[in-house]
This record gives structure tokens, sequence and C-alpha cells, in this order.
């Protein structure tokens, strides 16, 4: 399992700089999801998969790791304030400046 | 008191920033007194240093790197100390007449001033090389301030940096000449380092670091060929040139060979480069000196051309170190003693015909020889403190330089005599070239006696009447320039109080304990070769001298054709294209290419460690199983992130993200990460409803026009993340090289906490200062989303769309009765699983990130149904005055453990009998937990209708 995880991690994060390496706001923004996605299992993964209960204290013998989940949830809320701030931004540079490439954002600013 | 010293300086350089607005006292009269008295205290130390060893106070700094502020007052630091005190206060004492208390910045002056002088102290007093540098760089950042000091002229503010350049290029050389002595000794102590030269001297960086240590030394001194920064550091103030460019700061150079010569002396190398860079700097300074037309030219040449013969000096003393029996080791450290016998005589010769260079400047306005002319009966005083300085320069009698010119001659020709190094031929030539030096020497010593106070008069060339100069301006120079004479008829007064002393620390290894040198001069040694080489110099410069005057060189100086200069101006312009055009290449204002720098650096550097650091293996013996549903979630969500860039129309695309987005989620849920499960899924809804709101309305995604040039590198570079990240995720999980420290949150979390989730327990309790800047964080992200939203934009009217194209902001609105009717029912039961799973939080899944995202998709739902404008209405809520209150909460809780004493975000928690719900756990937790329901609900909502309406205002 953590062999296919780890091989869609490289998949997801490939996907996501590429997405963020190309002209358009909307895909730039896309990749950093995408990129974000990885992160976040990047981190589940490294704990180990599937080795306990889920980390609320009952019976169980044994839990997963809690700490990677902490983090993780941490960084969905925060990654979803720094997504909204990037929307809104695109949104408005193309209200103001008519274009969402951002080649040519540099060009109207010139 | 060393430090007390040294500190002085820098504190009453505040004093005179604090007073920078009373115009009542010149600020000289305030600054005046320090060095007079610092003076006063190191020549009442001369008998400690005469008779003890020396005088050492340290103050620790940075013992574990060897770094400490030991100060030592021995016979070499305290002849430095004199001078810089002693020149300072004469120096002080003159700027007072020279500069007017009206001059613009006057206070930034004698800021700078002092602060050279503190850093002049530091530099001679440090016995820690680290700490000697830092003083050897203020004071050149000092002579770079008060260079620049009429900064308005381009000519000063040149001189200003060629002297910070090449100072502080000589500087950062000298530093790692230092720190390779240290990687040789293992300290940053000369007094250390000194004891371990013996096996020093076979080390392979001994020589590197002699090197580097004399670049520096050479550069501070003028030494040629990098002498080119002193004649433009002219353009300083005149009392400036006087005390730093003649005799204090300058001499730094020589001061840091003479003290390094117990470490360094009795290697060829240094004997060799010291003793020729001397003499090739005292030829060619003096020979440039006669073709000058301005006095202070001719004077910056004449001290680049002394500098040199101290210099030459003391590598010729050098050669006593090869020498272990006594009488042959004192016949060559003669030259030592005439080095710092000269080097007291040019400070007081420099300075004072600095200071009359001042004066005729002042009375004149003028310093060019071709208009000056016949002072000498219009300014008397003047004509012989220039007189008694020149001849002493020139070494005539009866003056000291006559003295250590003389002890020069002595080495030089002493030097011939040196037979261990097989170069008899160019020890010979040593004196040849000292005697025609001298010559030069002369000539320039008259021209710029009877050049400017002989002949006639030439007052149509001037533009003010010149007569004698006030009190003020001349008493220092008398002063000065009357040590000339005393010296000269009592040298034991400088012999013995000061040099012998110093010639102990230069020599260290010649003296058994408790003995001292005994150092005599003398005026008349009877019919030697010196006194021969001395009356050739005067008739042969005399001839000279009458033939430049018919030659009339001055009138042909040829301006600005120094090789050297050019060679520097070059290379500067050079650098500064060449830095220009380097950085125009890659700063391309192109954020892509900033992010392929960022990735192609991050695959690099971690490729790099990965494959070469040993002890990471990839992968694990045993792999979780694999189950048919995982795989196919897993493929499901790479299938939508592949589609995310194929994808035609902007919709797809976000549909494409929102589905990876859910697969992840169910990897959650078969991860056993329920916390996570449940905020991914409402994230992945909120957020898909704000691309939509966002991108709706702009225009369909053009149809990718990219060339390969461009795909390719990208692909390249994000294959290249994608493998480095696939080998982290593997080497994470086949590698763990400590104890993990989840063990302690799963054991302790019920016991410390109260809390059965240890998820949550993490969250709110043990790194609560986490979620407490997390919230923060959303918090500054909703503002700003606020902020760009209402903010008008320059140009926003002629650019935004026509209204006709936009269409209503909401996809569905209040006629959609089917939604309508359901919503109302089904927002009260989100509403309430919110709030249950808010509560629940603690000890099950759930928490104040969860509930206040479910709380906020009900409200957004609710908006969807009814319209933007109706929910403002239906709940009358300001979501940011929620945030704040959120946000209050979360830190008044927090800091509410001061209260008894815990640090901050300390939680308490307790079980309590309460009527109808029984046994219930209280935890401060839960009020914390609230702070962050109130935040994110206020958020989520503010982002949510801010861009909503927007849309509506729009259309």
């Amino acid at each position: 399992m953590e062999l296919v995880m780890a091989l869609a991690i490289g998949i997801l994060f490939t996907i996501g700089v590429y997405l963020i390496l190309s002209k358009v706001l909307l895909r730039i923004i896309l990749g950093t999801s995408l990129l974000t996605h990885g992160v976040h299992l990047l981190l589940l993964t490294m704990a180990g998969l599937k080795q306990g209960a889920a980390p609320v204290l009952g019976d169980a013998d044994s839990y997963v790791d809690p700490l990677p989940q902490a983090l993780i949830l941490t960084s969905i809320v925060i990654s979803f304030g720094v997504t909204a701030f990037y929307f809104v931004l695109a949104y408005r540079s193309y209200q103001g400046l008519g274009t969402d490439e951002i080649d040519s954002i540099k060009e109207v600013k010139e | 008191m060393l430090h007390t010293a040294v500190l002085l300086p820098f504190l009453l350089s505040i004093i005179i920033l604090l007073i920078k607005r009373t115009k009542l006292v010149h600020p000289g009269w305030v600054v005046l007194p320090l060095p007079a008295a610092l003076f006063v205290y190191f020549l009442t130390e001369i008998h400690t240093v005469r008779t003890e060893d020396s005088i050492v106070s340290t103050i620790a700094w940075m013992p574990k790197l060897g770094i400490d502020i030991t100060l030592v007052l021995d016979g070499l630091s305290l002849l430095f100390v004199l001078l810089i005190t002693g020149m300072g206060a004469l120096v002080v004492l003159y700027s007072i007449h020279y500069l007017d208390k009206h001059t613009e910045g006057i206070h930034q002056f004698y800021i700078y001033l002092l602060m050279f002088m503190g850093a002049m102290l530091g530099v001679v007093l440090s016995d820690n090389l680290m700490v000697l540098y830092g003083f050897w760089e203020l004071t050149s950042i000092s002579s770079f301030l008060l260079i620049a000091f009429w900064y308005g002229r381009e000519r000063s503010r040149y001189g200003a940096l060629k002297s910070m350049l090449i100072t502080v290029f000589g500087g950062l050389a000298m530093f790692a000449g230092f720190n390779m002595l240290y990687l040789m000794t293992g300290s940053y102590s000369i007094r250390e380092i000194i004891p371990q030269v013996g096996a020093l001297t076979e080390h392979s960086m001994f020589i590197p670091a002699m090197l580097l240590i004399l670049l520096g030394a050479f550069t501070k001194s003028a030494q040629f060929p990098f002498h080119i920064w002193l004649p433009d550091a002219m353009e300083a103030p005149t009392p400036v040139s006087a005390y730093l460019h003649s005799a204090t700061m300058v001499k730094a150079g020589i001061y840091l060979v003479a003290r390094l010569t117990p470490v360094f002396a009795g290697q060829a190398g240094w004997f060799w480069l010291v003793s020729a860079t001397g003499l090739v700097t005292l030829i060619y300074g003096s020979f440039k000196a006669i073709r000058q037309t301005d006095l202070k030219a001719l004077l910056a040449y004449s001290t680049i051309s002394q500098l040199g013969l101290i210099m030459s000096l003391l590598g010729l003393g050098s050669a006593s170190a090869f020498f272990s029996g006594k009488e042959d080791a004192i016949f060559y450290a003669m030259a030592t003693t005439a080095a710092l016998f000269h080097l007291i005589n040019h400070a007081v010769f420099k300075g004072s015909l600095f200071m009359v260079v001042g004066i005729i400047d002042h009375e004149t306005g003028t310093r060019d020889l071709r208009n000056l002319g016949g002072l000498m009966t219009v300014m008397p005083v003047t004509f012989t403190i220039a007189s008694i300085g020149a001849f002493s320069m020139a070494g005539l009698p009866p003056f000291s330089g006559f003295l250590s010119k003389e002890m020069f001659f002595t080495s030089v020709l002493n030097i011939r005599e040196f037979d261990l190094l097989n170069s008899s031929f160019w020890l010979s030539l040593f004196p040849v070239i000292a005697w025609i030096a001298s010559v030069f020497t002369f000539v320039y010593s008259m021209i710029l006696v009877f050049k400017a106070f002989g002949g006639k008069l030439k007052q149509d060339k001037l533009d003010k009447a010149p007569h004698e100069a006030p009190l003020g301006l001349l008493l220092p120079p008398v002063l000065l320039i009357s040590l000339a004479v005393v010296f000269a008829f009592f040298p034991e007064l400088v012999s013995r109080a000061l040099i012998e002393p110093a010639m102990a620390s230069v020599h260290k290894g010649m003296l058994a304990p408790g003995e001292t040198f005994e150092v005599s001069i003398h005026f008349w040694h009877g019919w030697t070769a010196e006194i021969f080489m001395t009356l050739g110099v005067i008739a042969v410069g005399i001839l000279l001298y009458r033939t430049y005057t018919r030659l009339r060189l001055l009138d042909r100086e040829a301006k600005g054709t120094n090789t050297l200069n050019r060679v520097y101006d070059a290379s500067l312009q050079l650098l500064e294209r060449g830095s220009g055009r380097l950085t125009n290449a890659y700063m391309t204002g192109s954020n892509r290419h900033y992010l392929m720098y960022i990735f192609s650096f991050f695959v690099i550097a971690l490729l790099t460690v990965l494959v070469r650091e040993p002890g990471i293996s990839f992968g694990m013996e045993q792999y979780a199983p694999l189950s048919i549903y995982e795989v196919a979630v897993v493929l499901v969500m790479l299938l939508a992130a592949f589609g995310i860039p194929f994808a035609k129309s902007r919709v797809n695309a976000i549909l494409f993200t929102g589905c990876v987005g859910y697969m992840v989620t169910l990897l959650f849920v078969l991860f056993r990460a329920p916390d996570l499960a449940l905020t991914q899924m409402i994230i992945e809804t909120v957020s898909v409803i704000l691309f939509l709101l966002c991108f709706r309305y702009l225009p369909k995604l053009k149809q990718q026009k990219e060339t390969l040039r461009f795909k390719l590198p990208n692909l390249v570079i994000a294959l290249g993340v994608g493998v480095t990240m696939t080998l982290i995720a593997l080497a994470a999980i086949g590698s763990s090289p400590f104890e993990p420290i989840s063990e302690f949150f799963l054991k302790e979390s019920y016991n410390l906490a109260g809390g059965k989730n240890v998820v949550n327990v993490i969250l709110v309790d043990f790194r609560g200062f986490d979620t407490l800047f997390e919230i923060m964080v959303l918090g500054i992200a909703s503002l700003s989303i606020f902020a760009l939203i209402k903010l008008k934009l320059e140009g926003d009217a002629q650019q935004t769309p026509k209204p006709g194209k936009l269409r209503a902001a909401l996809p569905v609105r209040s006629n959609d009765v089917i939604l309508q009717t359901m919503s109302r029912a089904i927002v009260v039961i989100i509403v309430i699983f919110s709030l249950y799973l808010f509560f629940a939080g603690h000890n099950n899944p759930g928490g104040g990130f969860i509930g206040a995202l479910m709380t906020s998709a009900a409200l957004v739902l609710m908006a969807i149904a009814f319209g933007m404008d109706q929910i403002r209405q239906a709940v009358r809520v300001n979501y940011r005055l929620l945030t704040a209150v959120g946000l209050l909460i979360a830190i008044l809780t927090a800091s509410g453990s001061f209260l008894f004493g815990a640090p901050f975000l300390s939680h308490a928690f307790g079980h309590f009998h309460l009527p109808i719900l029984g046994d219930t756990e209280l935890a401060t937790a839960v009020l914390f937990d609230l702070g962050v329901y109130l935040a994110v609900v206020g958020v989520t909502m503010n982002i949510i209708l801010t861009i909503g309406e927007d849309k509506q205002w729009n259309s």
C-alpha cells in the first residue's frame, strides 16, 4: 500500500508542479491545490498506514499515528484560507486588468 | 580601564548626537577633553609598561568560539595609543577653528571622528584577531564617512568609495588569513599564537595566511600598488587628512606588520615582501610627489612614500629573526628601532604639514602650487612651521627626521651583510634605492616650502588677500612641530619611554626575561657612510630642484594619466556592468522562471542528499495490505488529476480538482483519519463553490498554444519534483533515525488533557499555540479578501467586463421552490449536527474546525437557496466581528492560565456532576475550541459572502 501511495504522491506532485509552471492563473491555483493534497498524503504515508485503529482512544490495542493527522488538519484549513485568497486575487486581477494570463498581467502593468 | 578607554569615544559620540540641535557651543569643545584625557592617562601608564610586562584585561564575549575582548597594553600598543590620542587632541583643537560651528553636518563630523578614534584604539589594543578585525573594518567605514563628508561633491564620493573598496578588500583577505592562523593554532589570541610559531612554519597554510594578512596590511597602509586610494582620500576635510590619512589609520598596516613580526619574521618571503614592497612604494611615492601641483596631493604621495620607508624598515628588521646569536640579531633589529622612531617623526612632521596646508587653503582659498608663492612675509609663523616640517621630512639636521633618516641609511647599509638568502646583488641595491628616494624626498620637501612661501605673491590668482592664520589654527601645528626639535635634541625622551618597550613587543624572542632593549640615538657618529649619503642627497637635491624649476615641470603636470587608476576604474566599471548583466539574465521578472529556479534547486539539493547520504534506506519490509477499493480510489484520484491539464473549460478543471479532493477524503477514511475526512470533505465542497463563484464569469480557457520549448522544461522539472517526492516518501517510510513522539500523545492524551480524540487534543491542547496562530492566519486571509474585493482598483471603471455579459450572480435564484423547501429542513439538521460535532470533538471525531466548517456549509447552502441578500437579512451577523470575537476568546482562554500562574495556553479539565446531563467533563480546552469555532465560521462566511455580494453588485 505504501509503495502505491508513494507513487501516487509523486504523480500528484508532478501534475501540481506542471500546472504551477503554466501561464494561466486558474491552472496555477489548481496546481497549488494538487500540491497540498500531495503533501497531506505524504505526511500520512510517512507514519505508516493502517497500523491500528483511528486515534480515538477506546479498546483497541494500537492506534495509527495521531501527529500527522493533527498537522494535516491544520494544513487543510490554512490552505483553504490561502486558496481562497488566491481565487480572489485572480478574480480581481481579471476584473482590473482584463486578463488571467500571468505574462500578460506583467505587460499590462508595464 | 582599557575597555573604558576604547568605549568612551563611542559613548561620547552618542552625546554629540544628542546635542545635535544646539548651536551654542562648537561640538569640538565637547570632544576635545576626551582624547586629551586619554593621552594623559596613557602617559601615566608608560612607567608600568616599561617596568612590568604589559597590562591585560579581558571581557568574555564568545568564549566557545575563542573570541574574547582581550585588550593588551604593551610597548607597541602604547606607542600607537599615544599617537592616536595625542594627534587626536591636536586635530580636534585644529578642527574647531578650521570648521565653523555652522558648517553643515558638523556634528556628524565629530561623531565619525570619535567612531574612528574608538575603533583605532580597539585595533591597536586588541589581542584577539577577530576583535582586531572588527575594529579594523570600523576604521575603514569611518574613513569612508569622513572622506565623503562633503558628499555633494562627486570627487568626494569617488574617493570615499575607492578607499572603502580597496581597504575593505584587503580587510577581507586579512580576515581569511586570521582564520587560517586560527585553523593552524586553535586560537585567535596573538599572545597564544606566538609561542606556537615553531610548529607553525611547516604548515601548508602558513604562507597563504602570511600573504593574505600582508594584503590587508598593504592595502591599509597604501603600499604600492594599492596606494591609489590615498590621493583620492584627500577630498576629506584637512583635519581628517592630517589625522586618519597620515598619522594614524594608514599606520594600522604598519602596526599589524610590527605586531605579527614575532609570528612571521624569519620567513624569507616575509623579509622580501615587506622590505621590497616598502622600498618600491618609497621610491614611487617620492617620485610622484614631485610632479603634483596640489599641495594636498603632494603630501598624499609623500605619505605613501614615507609609509613605504617605515614598511621596508620593518622588513629589514625582520632579518634579525634569522639569527640566534645576540649580536647579529641586534645588528639587524636596529632597522625596527628606526621604523618605530620614524613612525613617530612622520606623525609629527606630516601632521603639522597637513595642518599648514589646511591653513594655506583656509587663508588663500587655493592649494594649487601654480597660484601660490610669496607667503613667507605674509604668514611668517606658518612659514616657520612649514620649513621645520619640510626639513625634518627631508632628513636635514637639526630636526628629528634627520636622526631617523640616518638610522634608515644605517639599516639599508647593514642589510648588505645579510648573507643568508644568497642574494647579495639585490640587497646591495637597497641602499641605492633608498638614496635616490631620499633625493626625491628632499626635492619635494623643498618644493613644498619654496614654491608656496618663496618667490612673489601672485595676488591676481588668489580670491582673497592672505594674512596670518588665527592663533587657534596655529597652536596645534606649533605644538606638534616643536616636538620635531625636542626629539632631535633629546631623543632619549622617546627612545627610553616608548621605543624600548615597543622593541620588546616586536622582537619578543630576543630578550631574556627581565631584559630590556637599550636604544640610544645620537646626532653625530663621526664621518660615516650615512653622513656622506646625506650630504650627497642635499647636493644632488639642490641641483635637481634648480633644474626642476627651470624645466617648469609643474606646468606640464599630466592629468589623470595614472595607469593604476585607470585599471581600478575600468575593473570597477566591468564589475558593475557584468553583475548588472548577470542579474538581468536571471532576474527576468517572470514568476515562472523564479519558480523553475526554486523547483530545480529543490530537486538537485534533495536528490543529492538522498543519493549520497549514507543510512537512508528506501521502502520497508512489511507493507500494509493492499485492497481493491484502495487501488480503485487511488486510480480515480490520479485519473482526475491527469484530467486537469487537459481540461478544455474552467468548470471542468475545477470539477476535476474537486474530484481529486474527494478521493483524498476517501483515502483519509481508509487510513483511519476520521477528523481529516470530515474536514477535507467540507473544505472541498466550500472550495468548489468558491472556485465557481470566482471563475464562472471569466472567459473560456483558451486552448494553450504553448510550444514544446515552453512545455518541455516544465515537464522535466515537474517530473524531477515528482520523482524526488516519491523517493522522499519511500525514504521516510524506510528509515526512522529516532523514536517518534506520537506515543507520548497517545499515552497522555486522556491523563493530561482529558480527551479521547487524540487529534483534537493535540490541536487544542498540546499544540494549541499552532492552532492559535493558524486561526490568526485565517483571519488575516479573510480580511485581505474583504479588502481586495472592496478596494476600488485603478482603471476598474474601464476594464470591468460589460454588465450585459454578466448574468445573475448565483446560478440558482429564489424561484427554485424545491431547493428552498428542502434546504429549510436540511439546514437545521446540518447546524444541529455541526453543534454535535463541536461538542463531541474532545472525545470523538469532530471539534472546533469541523463544527465550524459544517455550520458554514449550512449557511452557504442557505445562501445558494435564498440568495446572498436573504441570508444577510436572516442571519444578521457581522462575520468580521465574529472572527475577532473568536480570536479574542481563544487568546483570553490561553492567557487565562496566567491567572493561575501557569504558562500560556495551559488547560484544566475536570468531571462535574450536572443536573440532567449527569457526569460531564468540562475542560477549558472546550472554551479555546469555541474561539476556534467562531473564528472559522467568521472567516468562511466572510469570504463567501464578500465574493458572492460582489457578484450581485456587478449584475
